[in-house]
């Protein structure tokens, strides 16, 4: 057995401001590019953000707990291999147009 | 060698609303009728933020004390993305709610009226760190046993708190759920904003 956070090389994970696990991850062509380089799993999160997943996505595709993909995923943007997609401003709370958005969503859906 | 943007356009905002309450409640259920995916499960580990809630000391390994963490996924047309997560109800959990509260649009605290008690630490909960939340008393059998006054009363309740029956197997009940919900988490910003 390996343990996770061996996989990590015992660094910590960013906190929730910087990288909630809601958070859309999806692949650039840098990572694509450098996808055999890569180690086993950020290769496996390169490979799966193509379409985009969360951070909770990739940890349960993946089968890592989650603290690991946010730190993975974390070390990945700093590569520039996969990007981060997420509301402009990250507050506490969603803003009132961000609410009614997700509101009108919900009725149509 | 520059990566070249992706069309940024075709990835939604993701957003996302907790549901929470006691264990064997129909969290999972609930976020079931609703998911476009199977819902999927996914481990968090107990870390240090954990020390005073958990004493971890006498366990033999700490990494390996996890909690489990189930999540769907609802693709809305207004170019969102709504992740529902199932949390476990158990007051010893907040870390993890600290956690998954940060930026939630609110969360559903689901009730079952014959343990209405297991409901307590996350209407606590969500009362102290001012996220907007309503209690949706799960109906199994398709009708309220007890009166929602009574059900209030019980759990003592704000009446400024939303508190709705539900039927966590039916995808129409579930989504109306949520209706009611993010239409009390726009009053709560409207009247922030005033």
């Amino acid at each position: 057995m390996v343990r996770p956070y061996i996989l990590t090389g015992g660094r910590t994970e960013p906190s929730h401001r910087e990288l909630a696990i809601e958070t859309l991850v999806s692949t650039t062509t840098s990572g694509t590019a450098a996808v055999w380089f890569l180690d086993h799993e950020e290769a496996a999160i390169v490979r799966l953000c193509e379409t985009y997943q969360s951070v909770a996505e990739i940890a349960a595709h993946i089968g890592i707990p989650l603290g690991v993909a946010r730190v993975l995923v974390s070390d990945l943007v700093g590569a520039g291999h996969v990007r981060l997609h997420r509301p402009p401003t990250i507050s506490e709370r969603p803003d009132g147009q961000l609410l009614r958005r997700v509101l009108h969503g919900l009725r149509s859906a | 060698m520059v990566s070249a943007p992706r069309d940024l356009a075709a990835v939604p905002l993701p957003v996302k609303i907790l549901v929470s309450g006691g264990f064997g409640v129909g969290k999972t259920t609930f976020v079931c009728a609703v998911s476009e995916v199977e819902p999927l499960t996914t481990e968090a580990m107990l870390t240090t933020a954990s020390l005073g809630v958990d004493d971890t000391a006498y366990l033999p390994d700490k990494t390996t004390t996890t909690v489990a963490l189930d999540f769907g996924r609802m693709t809305l047309s207004t170019g969102l993305v709504l992740y529902l997560f199932g949390t476990p109800g158990q007051g010893r959990f907040w870390f993890m709610w600290d956690d998954l509260s940060y930026g939630a649009v609110g969360a559903v605290v689901l009730a079952d009226t014959r343990r209405l008690a297991d409901s307590f630490p996350a209407i606590d909960y969500f009362e102290d760190r001012d996220v907007p939340f309503l209690v949706a008393v799960n109906c199994f059998d398709g009708h309220a046993s007890h009166a929602p006054t009574s059900v209030r009363e019980a759990l003592a309740l704000p009446i400024a708190v939303p508190l709705v029956l539900c039927d966590a197997r039916d995808t129409a009940s579930v989504k109306t759920t949520l209706v009611q919900l993010v239409e009390h988490a726009v009053e709560l910003s409207d009247a922030a904003e005033l």
